[in-house]
């Protein structure tokens, strides 16, 4: 009788971790009370706490606005650090809900490591940054370098093809995080540091002697940065990438952070309204609010204010926005109807 | 005898199996290993039910794909269009180099520290007590991190050698000098030290799978004929002592058999040394060794070393003194009793814990990941376990061979330990 006692909770202990990995994620966040976003273990301007421990960045403002969408309270998210080699684990297990964190969409993270990437909210590329003493003015001149290297990302395989592709030799670094690239750069363990050019550009900003490095002009790769989600939960994926578009549009409609009130009282567009919840039940299609979509715009503002209070022209990192202007503006920022 | 006889033989009851001792031990026996059985096919169930809910398959062709990256050390040709495969005996060789320079360090000094800290000199013994001390009671991995840092924060740049053509019209030195006459560099990335080439060598046999260097093949016949025919040179002035009493003078004999042969191999296949020379960045031609590889050797080899040196001292501890003291009545000095008379008795009680040292060691290497040295764990169980998204597969992998590896060196340390045991006789 005891085997078939525990016979029975052995079957019903499966079933239940069946039933609980089958659950939608909306759902497990919901009863949870905070969506948990897998971020950077600290990258400037992107994801990094600031000096009273708030997250603060590009990809975390991202999260924030999908936690107002879901909870209409930017505040409600956790963030969990995650290097470049534990990222995509913590997501598949179920540690985190979505991962924001500077992640490169390729086929194989796509479909091997099971993962949906939902947008591109980065494009960037592959760079290098040396110091300015080096007398180095083109990637091309690395030949018999040493080069540090961050583990776990594209930009490994992009630094051994580029170096393939053009004959010359290096002697690869392979650290852990970024923190560990930059001590060993700036000790001069390494003559030139590769990740994609916006965390060069950030991790310059944190140099301080910022003025003493340069960031190569060649750009080696196509890196398209963007959150991610697990396979299998296409509606979870659907929040995501469509709070990250309400974004968009509320920039290109020119609703910000500031003005989202009143534009929903006196607009006329019937794109706006439906974006702001005031017709066409957008919301509730997608299993939230119909105000949800408002909610993430007034809590972080637009895509552009928020690239513009995180790594934008003036701020320390002084990224231009380059291919990640709105299509209006002959960038690649592009988002499809919202109907 | 007749209460004996009562027990009634034909009437087994199931409940006798919980009730009576002859069958208790057994019940019990059998349920927990149902239990037992139940759990690994649940914890299976579970494994292949998660890998299904996410779409993936286990599956270890992964391995014969393009690994696509490049490794720093590389002790067997590997490019970035070798496979994972490939990849994964890279890191395996890097394991076992470190694994096995680290053991002999560690022996060495454990050794000489466990001696030492017995001694009657009070400095010495207290000196010993610090380093053990010291090196015991702090994790591993900060004397890692901190031997690194210390090499790559203190030695200079490979550009303070470069002399420019000012300072050469100054008459300045640079800021930075090679040593050991111009030959060996220890910069902040490593130690450029000089690599042998041969003009004359060998060539390599190529067998499919591994290619076999004849050169190296060749010196290590010759060493190994060498010390053959030393300890045959050496068995017979034995026999001779043992017959007539008279030692014959054999040190000019060994000398010329260990080096003679080697000198005139060297010579044969045209010996000399690559110096390595600044070049662009960095040092070339040589030998690089990473500092990554010389602080995790000299981490693991002090840690480990601290831990050998109790154990030696608990062996010679374990000899009763008596044996001291009747080396001492027949004469003998201090050094010969330790080297004849304490260390081959302690030998038997050293050897069982110093397996287990051995083991620690060779897994602590998995923690070069801190110090960006790709062993296994840095090639299969990093990069490779990334690039590819097979954690299941790439850990059980590296679970297998780690358990190899230890196994291999249990078995070995075994024997040794059988064959220095009291034979009974």
């Amino acid at each position: 009788m005891k085997k078939s006692v525990f016979l029975g909770v052995v079957a019903a202990t499966t079933m239940v971790a069946g039933v609980a990995s089958a659950q939608a994620t909306l759902e497990t966040v919901k009863a949870r009370g905070e969506l948990i976003c897998g971020s950077n273990t600290g990258l400037t301007g992107f994801g990094a706490p600031d000096a009273s421990g708030n997250w603060v960045g590009f990809d975390v403002d991202l999260c924030r606005a999908i936690a107002a969408a879901v909870f209409g309270d930017p505040t409600k998210v956790k963030f969990v650090p995650t290097t470049g080699e534990t990222r995509f684990t913590a997501l598949q297990s179920g540690e985190v809900d979505v991962l924001i964190r500077n992640s490169t969409w390729t086929l194989s993270r796509d479909t091997e490591l099971a993962l949906d990437f939902v947008a591109v909210n980065y494009y960037d590329g592959q760079g290098f940054m040396v110091k300015s003493d080096l007398g180095v003015s083109s990637a091309k001149e690395l030949d018999g370098a040493t080069v540090c290297i961050q583990t776990g990302t594209t930009t490994e395989l992009n630094l051994a093809d580029f170096f393939k592709q053009n004959n010359i030799s290096y002697q690869p670094v392979t650290v852990a995080d970024d923190s560990e690239a930059q001590r060993q750069y700036l000790a001069g363990a390494c003559d030139a540091y590769t990740t994609d050019a916006s965390g060069l550009a950030a991790s310059r900003a944190t140099m301080p002697d910022a003025a003493n490095h340069v960031i190569l002009p060649e750009i080696i790769s196509k890196e398209p940065l963007g959150p991610v989600v697990r396979h299998g939960d296409s509606n979870w994926g659907d929040i995501v990438r469509w709070t990250y578009f309400a974004l968009l549009i509320a920039e290109e409609k020119g609703i910000t952070k500031a003005n989202v009130e009143e534009v929903a009282t006196s607009t006329a567009d019937e794109e706006v309204k439906r974006l702001l919840g005031l017709s066409g039940d957008m919301g509730a299609k997608i299993g939230l609010d119909n105000a949800a979509f408002k909610n993430a715009i007034a809590s972080v503002g637009n895509y552009g204010e928020i690239f513009a209070a995180n790594i934008g022209e003036g701020t320390a990192i002084n990224l231009a926005r380059g291919l990640n202007a709105l299509w209006t503006q002959g960038g690649l920022q592009y988002a499809p109807p919202f109907r | 005898m007749a209460v004996a006889s009562d027990v009634p033989k034909d009437s087994f009851r199931l409940s006798m199996l919980i009730y009576d001792t002859r069958y208790r031990s057994i019940t019990i026996q059998v349920f927990v290993l149902i239990l037992f059985a139940l759990f690994v096919a649940w914890l299976l169930n579970n494994t292949a039910e998660n890998l299904a809910t996410r779409g993936k398959e286990f599956n270890f062709g992964f391995l014969w794909q393009r690994a696509g990256y490049d490794i720093g050390q590389q002790l067997i040709p590997y490019t970035n269009d070798s496979n994972h495969f490939r990849a994964l005996l890279v890191g395996l060789v890097n394991t076992l180099v470190v694994a096995i320079i680290g053991c002999v360090l560690a022996t060495v000094i454990g050794v000489v520290v466990g001696v030492l800290r017995l001694s009657n000199n009070w400095l010495i013994g207290r000196l010993m007590t610090v380093y053990v001390e010291m090196f015991r009671n702090v994790p591993l991995l900060l004397w890692i991190l901190l031997s690194y840092v210390i090499l790559s924060e203190t030695t200079p740049q490979p550009r303070d050698f470069r002399i420019t053509d000012e300072m050469a019209a100054a008459g300045e030195a640079p800021a930075a000098s090679m040593i050991l006459w111009d030959t060996v560099a220890v910069t902040n990335r490593g130690t450029n030290i000089p690599s042998p080439l041969f003009d004359r060598g060998l060539g390599s046999l190529d067998l499919g799978f591994l290619s076999v260097n004849l050169t190296a093949l060749a010196y290590i016949l010759v060493i190994g004929g060498s010390i053959w025919v030393n300890s045959r040179i050496i068995a017979a002035a034995r026999a001779r002592q043992e017959a007539t009493g008279d030692r014959p003078v054999t040190w000019w004999k060994t000398l010329a058999v260990l080096f003679g042969p080697v000198i005139a191999l060297s010579v044969g296949l045209g010996l000399h040394m690559e110096v390595p020379a600044l070049t662009g960045f960095n040092f070339q031609g040589g030998i690089l060794v990473a500092h990554s590889f010389t602080a995790l050797v000299i981490a693991l080899a002090l840690y480990t070393a601290a831990f050998i040196a109790e154990i030696v001292r608990a062996g010679i501890l374990a000899i009763s003194r008596g044996q001291s003291e009747a080396a001492f009545a027949l004469g003998l000095r201090p050094g010969r009793t330790m080297n004849l008379i304490i260390l081959p008795q302690a030998l038997r009680v050293i050897i069982p814990p110093l397996i287990s040292q051995y083991l620690n060691l060779t897994k602590n290497t998995s923690l070069g990941i801190a110090v960006s040295y790709l062993d296994l764990r840095g090639t299969l169980g990093g990069i490779t376990l990334n690039q590819t998204g097979r954690e299941l597969e790439c850990m059980l992998l590296m679970m297998l061979i780690y358990l190899t590896i230890s196994l291999i060196i249990s078995a070995v340390m075994n024997f040794y330990n059988s064959s220095v045991q009291i034979k009974a006789r």
